[in-house]
């Protein structure tokens, strides 16, 4: 009954544990990886949890208004953004406990030397409705 | 075609079913089938004894699926007993239905989902959307919630309060979208209490009425929060509230006293009141001793802290407010409100803005970045 946001950087977080760059994986352990991200989709679908997710391209630009009649800016990428989002999964839980489970999970998805990356996730509470009572 | 009415019908045709001998998950896709199939044949149609007419609809369809699964399974042999009628009565099964949707093996969430189709008759995609989730996630959750069920006893005795959990985070967590929650709430605890008589039922459902009263003035136009105080009590639901109180009277005259119950009674003594000023604080007061004697919350006791600084002044509301965890949800917004009360601007807009950063929710934060506007905007002139 709470949804929450599991936020995949490309950088901007902690290094995790096994923090070896993707490119210097095996093909297979790139495959493993992959199949460990679907298969736990599946496991949140199957257990009535699973909202959406989805990756992102890791560059992309900043677009500003410039006023009345003129085209919007744009500007970037930039290479020194120090926050990089790579996805997201969006889950809706019963508890904050399950969504940290649940993110520790993922966090365990295997990398380098089919070990587990360790990568830090960050987890954001979306902002609800209002309750009806509140006095 | 009267959509209230089928849907009113929806557990005790499930509950014949399943005295019938179908296993709960199976007759409760059969029911939904028939009243999807009732939806689309009525209108031109209508039967003269609809409940038989989904009853007899649903008992084929289950038939119908169990013969293809036995047929599948080349077991035939299960099915085809004529059915026998059950020895129980309907508002007993309606009974036994709440409390099996509510059994405490299940997580909120799905106790919630599984209520709203095999008690409410909605229908998955309407309560996937009413809770903002994909539906093929709502179908997963509630086949889930109906496996495990599915080795409890249908005439087992329940607990009533899981049940009223269940029905108050229906009415009180709800989104607003295309299915009215709140009001479905209402109709479900409306049902429950025709089913049994507990004065705690009667409490939530007063309870619910009284905060549902409230409804059309606790948002401006734009969609911000309108606070108690603030509201246009000429647009409260009077027939709600009367009926509420009703209800809430009855109840508390057999002196079994309740949470809900002692909710209700402080959300009566702010309906009651014709303008804020006329709100009778001191003994709202005492009503949340009361609650807090009950639950033991601290949430109760932040609550109380606000009634205590409005009846007996921001002085002994702070003192109220002094024992509190100040990591409680809606502590800081509680403090702002008693420091502006005691004349301290500067600390409320502070406290406000702390607290929007920490709200749950959309609409309180913006209303709380308000508040924290409001005050510093005062001391810049």
């Amino acid at each position: 009954m709470a949804k929450y946001l599991l936020l995949k950087h490309y950088r901007g977080g902690p290094a995790g544990l096994n923090d070896v760059p993707m490119d210097r994986w095996t093909p297979e352990e790139i495959s493993a990886h992959v199949q460990y991200m679907r298969d736990f989709a599946a496991r949140l679908e199957e257990s009535g949890e699973f909202i959406e997710g989805q990756a992102l391209a890791p560059e992309g630009e900043w677009v500003r208004y410039d006023g009345e009649g003129r085209p919007p800016v744009t500007d970037g990428p930039f290479a020194e953004t120090k926050d990089l989002i790579a996805g997201w999964m969006v889950i809706d839980v019963d508890s904050y406990q399950r969504a940290v489970e649940l993110a520790g999970e993922l966090s365990a998805a295997p990398g380098a030397g089919g070990k587990p990356i360790h990568e830090w996730l960050e987890l954001r509470p979306f902002l609800t409705e209002p309750p009806t009572i509140t006095e | 075609m009267d959509l209230a009415l089928l849907r009113s019908l929806t557990p005790s045709v499930l509950a014949v079913l399943v005295r019938r001998g179908a296993d709960f998950a199976a007759a409760e896709d059969a029911v939904q089938d028939a009243l999807v199939e009732a939806v689309r044949v009525w209108p031109a149609d209508p039967p003269r004894d609809p409940k038989g007419w989904l009853i007899t609809v649903a008992w084929r369809r289950f038939l119908d699926t169990a013969r293809a699964d036995a047929a599948r399974r080349r077991r035939e042999d299960v099915v085809d007993a004529e059915p026998t009628p059950g020895p129980t009565t309907a508002v007993d099964d309606t009974l036994q239905l709440y409390f099996l949707c509510a059994h405490p093996s299940l997580t909120p969430s799905s106790a919630v989902a599984l209520t709203l189709r095999a008690v409410g008759g909605l229908t998955t995609r309407q309560i996937a959307r009413a809770y903002l989730v994909p539906e093929a996630t709502m179908a997963q959750r509630i086949s889930r919630a109906k496996r495990t069920v599915s080795t409890v006893r249908f005439d087992q005795p329940g607990d009533v309060t899981t049940v009223l959990r269940v029905l108050y985070l229906v009415f009180n967590e709800g989104y607003t979208g295309d299915v009215d929650l709140a009001a479905e709430a209402i109709r479900l605890t409306r049902q429950l209490a025709a089913a049994i008589d507990h004065p705690e039922v009667a409490g939530l459902l007063a309870l619910m009425l009284l905060h549902h009263a409230r409804r059309a003035s606790r948002t401006a136009p734009d969609g911000s929060l309108v606070p108690l105080a603030e509201q246009d009590r000429g647009r409260w639901d009077t027939t709600a509230i009367a009926e509420g109180v009703d209800i809430l009277q009855t109840a508390l005259a057999r002196d079994r006293l309740g949470e809900f119950q002692a909710q209700a009674a402080i959300a009566a003594l702010h309906a009651d009141a014709p303008t804020a000023e006329e709100t009778d604080w001191v003994q709202i007061v005492e009503w949340y001793d009361e609650l807090a004697r009950l639950t033991d919350s601290p949430v109760v006791r932040l609550n109380r802290a606000v009634a205590v600084g409005t009846a007996d002044g921001a002085r002994a509301g702070l003192a109220a407010l002094a024992g509190l965890d100040d990591s409680l949800p809606r502590y800081s917004a509680v403090a702002a409100y008693l420091h502006e009360r005691d004349g301290d601007r500067a600390r409320a807009a502070r406290l406000y803005a702390e607290a929007a950063r920490k709200a749950a929710n959309l609409a309180e934060r913006d209303h709380l970045t308000r508040q924290a506007a409001r005050l510093n905007d005062h001391r810049r002139r």
